[in-house]
């Protein structure tokens, strides 16, 4: 009896593409592909259905079906195309059998309804797995991408140390930022860090008390901490809440917080005079020559 | 009562989401930037509380456009443990959390308006209203 239906689906593919393709082209109209140009959605949909009927004949997941998922996927293709497809071909190919068959008693058309999920709903899961797969793996690659952005620390001189934050910092990140901090403070042999909030959207309670416990915990190992890039409305913000800020130093700009570090490690940017009178040196030699 | 939008706080990341919403409508309503970083932060400060004590509730939001006011309403629901002693969290550097304990009369001093009723074992709602000047 199964190989019985199977065969009418086979043998009669034709008029079952044929309808099939013309119920995919008006779902069309009101949908999601519309971007795209009509051959290629014509091509895709030809591939499409002869991949279903590959796996039906094979009787079960075909490489063609992963070739196909994987080619969609990287074009960008919606998944609901693959289970609007799909579903359309259920309706197409149940409403087809039916129509061959004389009788058509409820036993019968559960046999059927069956069959036909049988065919269809592997398909469907295959095709999902295949798409949430490699949705997972996009989310934990930029994952992995953010956490090395998260909590960043840069050596821009002998003793001073800078970390930019740039974004939301929620526990995850506060716990990096400390480690990350500490951890380099220690390795570039640091005097002073600089924390550059410019970048940081809200400053509140849960923020500051992670930037205050950092603060006091770079203290503890003998540096001093400076927090920079803290913005008029930030500023503002804290002062609201009510927060503490005033055990260690404070600027609005990483420029004012850079110059204190330098004041902090005795030095200061000295303007080169004779610079230009080199330049201008060098210049006559080279015209003398 | 209808909300014109809530966000579900279910995860740390929802705190970000109701708070850029609640900036979106700020902004919308006409707020000038600091008003705007003093709505985020109180939102972010009542999600948090939601988050942390209540693990979950929602934030709601309702823009107030009368004739002689504008306004944008923020409303902080949620099912969780309640509050023992109003009067308690209501006092600066109180905190179960190890926190700084300066959300709640942190939000109080951002915000306009500042109501907080609360049912120990039924839940708390804190209803808070910035006017624009």
């Amino acid at each position: 009896m199964d190989n019985n239906l199977n065969s009418i689906v086979i043998n009669n593919s034709d008029t079952i593409v044929k309808d099939w393709l013309e119920q995919v082209s008006k779902n069309r109209k009101n949908d999601y592909t519309s971007t795209i140009s009509e051959e290629l959605f014509e091509s895709t949909n030809r591939q499409f259905v002869n991949v279903i009927f590959s796996s039906l004949e094979k009787q079960g997941i075909s490489t063609e079906l992963d070739d196909f998922s994987e080619r969609l996927i990287n074009l960008g293709w919606p998944l609901s195309y693959l289970t609007d497809g799909l579903q359309a071909f259920r309706r197409v190919t149940i409403n087809f059998i039916l129509s061959q068959s004389e009788q058509v008693d409820s036993e019968y058309l559960s046999e059927v309804l069956d069959m036909v999920d049988n065919w269809v709903d592997p398909i469907i899961n295959q095709l999902v797995n295949e798409y949430s797969g490699s949705w997972e793996h996009i989310v934990s690659l930029q994952q992995v991408a953010l956490q090395e952005l998260s909590a960043p620390l840069i050596p821009v001189m002998e003793n001073i140390t800078v970390m930019p934050l740039i974004g939301t910092i929620d526990t995850e990140r506060a716990k990096l930022i400390m480690e990350n901090l500490l951890e380099g403070v220690i390795k570039h042999n640091a005097e002073v860090v600089l924390i550059d909030i410019t970048g940081v959207p809200v400053v509140d309670t849960m923020v500051a008390h992670h930037i205050i416990q950092a603060a006091e915990a770079v203290r503890l190992i003998g540096s001093t901490c400076i927090l920079v890039g803290i913005r008029p409305e930030i500023a503002q913000t804290i002062v609201n809440l009510g927060i503490d800020l005033g055990k260690f130093p404070t600027k609005s700009s990483l420029k004012k917080g850079f110059k204190t570090a330098l004041e902090l490690t005795n030095r200061r940017i000295v303007k080169s005079e004779n610079s230009d009178e080199g330049i201008e040196k060098l210049l006559d030699s080279l015209d003398r020559e | 009562m209808d909300f014109q939008s809530c966000v579900k706080i279910q995860k740390e990341w929802d705190i970000v989401g109701a708070r850029q919403m609640g900036r979106e409508y700020a902004k919308e309503i006409g707020f000038g930037t600091v008003d705007q970083a003093r709505i985020a932060t109180a939102i972010s400060e009542l999600a948090r509380n939601i988050y942390l004590y209540a693990g979950k509730g929602k934030v709601c939001f309702e823009t107030i456009d009368e004739i002689n006011h504008k306004g944008l309403c923020v409303v902080a629901l949620d099912d969780g443990p309640g509050i023992q002693d109003i009067s308690q969290v209501m006092e600066d550097g109180f905190s179960t959390s190890g926190g700084l304990g300066a959300g709640l009369p942190g939000v109080r001093r951002l915000m306009d308006q500042f109501d907080i009723i609360s049912q120990p074992g039924k839940g708390t709602e804190i209803r808070t209203v910035k006017w624009v000047r």
